[in-house]
């Protein structure tokens, strides 16, 4: 339904897009006892730490091939092996995940193959699971390095059901769950409950919500992820009762896991707003053969109760909203369900699921680009990461925080937006924020005779953040 | 792309004492095993607070997308350098040999958008793998639009963020320093600060990695100003391009408390004949040394003497507002892990507070910094060099340290085994620097070290109180 306007400017400027690397990394991190290693030179590594650490507050485990000048320009296949070869005697890992980078790939670097060779060489650590992804930054963003990741860790780990004797339904309980990177840890949490309030034992694949949460655990330091989906546990999915698919990126990944196990998979775009949790429900009561628990209804009267509160604010607030296309897809639904209008909508990189946003048009581009369109049809509100504050400044207008990276607040991490009560709880935040800072005043007049001190002339408009 | 040559040039630094011994150059980092940034990072956090200039990051997403605005520096007027520019190489760029392209008409677009008085150039990996020619596209540019356009040669490859801040370092020193004099001095506010005479000689000078972290150098400028020390430049936090362009014409440079860009001290000298030293601003005793430095390099006896008599002021008037946190702080133990070259600069300030600082990092610090830290805190202070986590954890609970005080990324280390913690590097948001920087120093370590919630987090549930689980465990092993 949307025009897709593709990039036409040679500089990007306050970017919206993180890069592949940043995705694939954050994919692995939800698995338990995992490591990231990313081919590339040091700093690959180092600036994707500070990002998830910011975002996070967390220690994340995340480790580099360290390219030099040396390996860059001769070939860095042993700095794979060794760097795969340490991380594994040193950390015990249960996973490591090699990620490639636009200098590892622009190099030539082949690192399915330095993986085998790792593997031949060492046959004594065929009990940790290594995993080379293609993940270079010069194309897609967080969210195709994050699916495309998640893809190759069940086409690595997932067996197939006739070789491994599993059959659907063979575990009563339970249900699969390919999680998109817009899920949070709040998210996965609110999930886990809705599910469990049927009978249904969900497993998350990945569950940062068990490894990203902000926990205090007994162990005072990891080398490597503590919690996050147990590697065996992908073994069991063939075994599940059904596969539900969260976020039209991961489709693909769905697609090879049916194909591998034969569970039947159900698709949904993601959680946000009455109609797609309505969607979420009947498909678990479906599956659960259950009825609909009655705490699960009132909680959906509570959100329309809530629709009916906040319109007054929502209803056709002009919003300009900066996402990677599956939360921005959502996003889109969710403000269009209170009749709001979308005036800029503005995305990091083409997937298919664009043309299907039902907007005028979509935008390729950066914050800067959401900045000029906000600007051209006077945005009230903008939606976006912590980059975008600025651009809500510079507008004037207040900001609804979402996506990654979050790091000028705190706990934006774990805010759970899912769900019946997730969607209320966004809705009144949205409204706060129109109602605190974006209704529009009539304008002061100063009367020319007036006497006042010149010092309030200049009268200094309260932040909006 | 640099040479091996060009390389092993830059890791040459005869000013830099790390250049003796097995620590020359900077340490090759173990595929694996390895923490830190590269070069492309050490360049642009060294420049990025030049706060007028265009700062665009040619390659693809990574490495502006993830670090862009990531910085605690503070500008007093232009906020140019907080907006984020990267090239945003795609696949077709590069295979098609579109990148030099790009970069041509991305430098118009800054130029034609922001006017800003200078662009700078960060080069990274993949356009130096595939042989772009940055030098030239800068050149052309500039000679097309009329704007300096300076290369900053700095692909993460080419070592570690040491190695970057120097490759930052002497560009500044090869393409912007010496292009310009600087302005005739205002005469107007010569009376600005009444109880001065206004008739004494104002000295030009520059400070060499002085960052404006959260503005903490607004603490110390007024200071100068009172002393008729004119900042050409501050390289370069609250800096802006024409003043980096003048900084060949001071009499005097001070290297604020970091190596980093040791190599721009040291050309300034070779070039044209500034003196420099090395001083800090963290804590009474170093900020008092540091101005009297000044008036020593300068060699003039009326503003040592106008020095001694600020230094007696400031110093009393701090000391008397420290008194009641004094009280607090007093024979608390804290546990110093800056990586090294501040060390010796913080323990002042903190034994200044009467706190006990029970063992401090050394990774990075020279001989000479050791033998300060000897002369502070006595020959048989524990110096760490292994700054894993489980190793600074260790040593928290054998020393039986109240805090740690360290780098942002240990922060979470801490937190995890319910340390408190102070930040003191540079994402930190609090500025500490001079006389009124102790002043929030205090506050913050008061504020963590009282709080009540480590008691609250070290405690058992109250329904598990009875299986008496030890409430602080020490870390099992050590690494």
């Amino acid at each position: 339904m949307a025009d897709i306007l593709k990039r036409n400017k040679a500089l990007s400027v306050n970017p919206l897009k993180a890069s592949q690397p940043i995705g694939g990394s954050l994919a692995t991190l939800g698995f338990n006892r995992a490591m990231p290693m990313l081919h590339g030179s040091q700093g690959c590594t180092a600036f994707a730490k500070v990002f998830f650490v910011r975002h996070f507050r967390e220690p994340i485990p995340l480790q580099s091939t360290a390219m030099d000048q040396g390996s860059s320009v001769m070939g860095a296949d042993e700095n794979v092996r060794e760097g795969i070869k340490t991380i594994a005697e040193k950390s015990h890992p249960a996973l490591i995940t090699v990620l490639t980078t636009g200098l590892a790939e622009t190099q030539g670097a082949d690192v399915h193959r330095n993986v085998q060779e790792f593997k031949d060489a060492n046959p004594e650590l065929a009990n940790i699971a290594v995993v080379g992804v293609n993940t270079p930054d010069f194309t897609g963003s967080v969210e195709t390095g994050y699916a495309a990741t998640l893809t190759e860790i069940i086409r690595a780990l997932v067996p197939d059901a006739k070789t491994a004797g599993t059959y659907p339904g063979k575990r009563k309980k339970q249900v699969n769950v390919l999680a998109s990177y817009i899920l949070t840890p709040g998210d996965l949490e609110a999930l886990r409950d809705i599910f469990e309030q049927f009978q249904l034992r969900p497993v998350f694949i990945p569950d940062i919500s068990d490894s990203l949460d902000g926990c205090l655990t007994d162990e005072d330091f990891s080398p490597v992820t503590i919690g996050g989906t147990p590697i065996s546990e992908m073994l069991t999915l063939g075994d599940a009762l059904a596969t539900i698919v969260i976020g039209a990126s991961l489709n693909k990944a769905a697609e090879i896991l049916a194909e591998r196990t034969g569970v039947p998979s159900y698709s949904l775009g993601h959680l946000y707003g009455l109609k797609a949790n309505d969607e979420l429900i009947s498909t678990l009561a479906e599956i659960s053969g259950r009825e609909v628990p009655e705490r699960i209804e009132r909680q959906r009267s509570q959100l329309q109760d809530a629709m009916l509160d906040t319109h007054f604010m929502l209803g056709q607030l002009r919003i300009a909203i900066a996402a990677d296309a599956d939360l921005l897809s959502a996003f889109v639904d969710l403000v269009q369900e209170m009749g709001a209008e979308v005036v800029a909508a503005v995305t990091s990189c083409n997937v298919p699921l664009l043309a299907k946003i039902p907007v005028a048009t979509i935008k390729i581009g950066d914050l800067e680009d959401m900045e000029l369109l906000g600007k051209e049809h006077k945005a009230q509100l903008v939606i976006g990461n912590s980059h975008a504050v600025d651009t809500a400044e510079r507008l004037g207008v207040p900001i609804l925080r979402a996506g990654f990276p979050l790091y000028d607040i705190i706990g934006g991490y774990q805010k759970t937006w899912i769900g019946y009560r997730g969607t209320r709880q966004t809705l009144f935040d949205l409204a706060n924020l129109v109602i605190n800072f974006s209704h529009e005043e009539i304008p002061a007049y100063h009367s020319i005779y007036g006497q006042k001190p010149a010092s309030e002339l200049t009268d200094p408009k309260p932040s909006c953040h | 792309m640099k040479s091996t040559k060009d390389i092993a040039v830059l890791l040459d630094e005869p000013a830099c004492e790390h250049n003796k011994k097995e620590k020359s150059g900077c340490a090759k980092p173990k595929p694996g095993a390895s923490a830190g940034g590269c070069a492309f990072d050490g360049a642009q956090i060294a420049l990025l607070p030049i706060a007028d200039v265009a700062h665009i990051v040619h390659g693809p997403i990574a490495c502006a997308g993830s670090s862009w605005d990531n910085r605690g520096t503070r500008s007093s007027g232009a906020a140019l350098y907080r907006i984020g520019m990267t090239t945003d190489l795609t696949e077709q760029d590069i295979v098609m040999g579109r990148a030099e392209k790009r970069l041509f008409h991305a430098i118009k677009q800054a130029i034609d958008t922001y006017s800003p008085p200078a662009v700078f150039i960060y080069n990274t990996c993949v356009p130096a793998l595939i042989g772009d020619d940055i030098n030239a596209v800068c050149k052309s540019a500039q000679e097309l639009w009329g704007v300096p356009v300076v290369p900053i040669d700095s692909a993460g490859f080419y070592g570690t963020k040491n190695l970057g801040n120097r490759i930052a370092g002497d560009a500044m020193v090869n393409h912007v320093i010496g292009t310009r004099d600087p302005d005739p001095l205002p005469d107007a506010d010569r009376q600005h600060f009444p109880a001065v005479s206004s008739d004494f000689k104002v000295h030009d000078v520059n400070l060499v990695g002085e960052y404006n972290i959260a503005g903490e150098f607004w603490h110390v400028l007024p200071l100068l100003d009172e002393l008729g020390l004119r900042i050409l430049c501050t390289l370069s936090g609250d800096a802006r391009f024409r003043e980096v362009q003048t900084m060949h014409k001071a009499e005097v440079n001070m290297m604020v408390c970091s190596k980093a860009m040791i190599n721009v001290a040291r050309k300034l000298q070779q070039s044209y004949g500034t003196p420099w030293f090395e001083g800090s601003f963290y804590g009474i005793t170093d900020t008092s040394q540091s101005l009297r430095d000044f008036a020593k390099a300068l060699n003039d006896d009326d503003l040592t003497a106008r020095t001694e008599a600020l230094i007696l002021r400031e110093e009393t008037q701090i000391r008397k507002a420290l008194e009641p946190w004094k009280e607090r702080l007093k024979g608390k133990r804290v546990l110093l892990f800056t990586g090294g070259v501040k060390s010796w600069s913080v323990i002042s300030a903190l034994q200044d507070l009467g706190m006990v600082v029970v063992a401090t990092g050394t990774k990075k610090s020279t001989e000479e910094d050791k033998a300060r830290i000897r002369e502070l805190m006595g020959e048989d202070t524990v110096m760490i060099d292994d700054g894993s986590p489980r190793a600074l954890l260790k040593i928290v609970h054998d020393y039986k340290a109240d805090i740690l005080i360290a780098g942002g990324r240990n922060m979470y280390t801490a937190l995890k085994a319910k340390v408190p913690f102070l930040d003191i590097n540079q994402e930190r948001e609090f500025g500490y620097e001079g006389y009124k920087g102790m002043l929030e120093l205090v506050r913050q370590l008061a504020l963590t070290i009282e709080s009540p919630v480590w008691e609250a987090v070290r405690a058992p549930a109250p329904w598990k109180a009875k299986l008496q689980i030890p409430a602080v465990t020490a870390p099992a092993e050590c690494a």
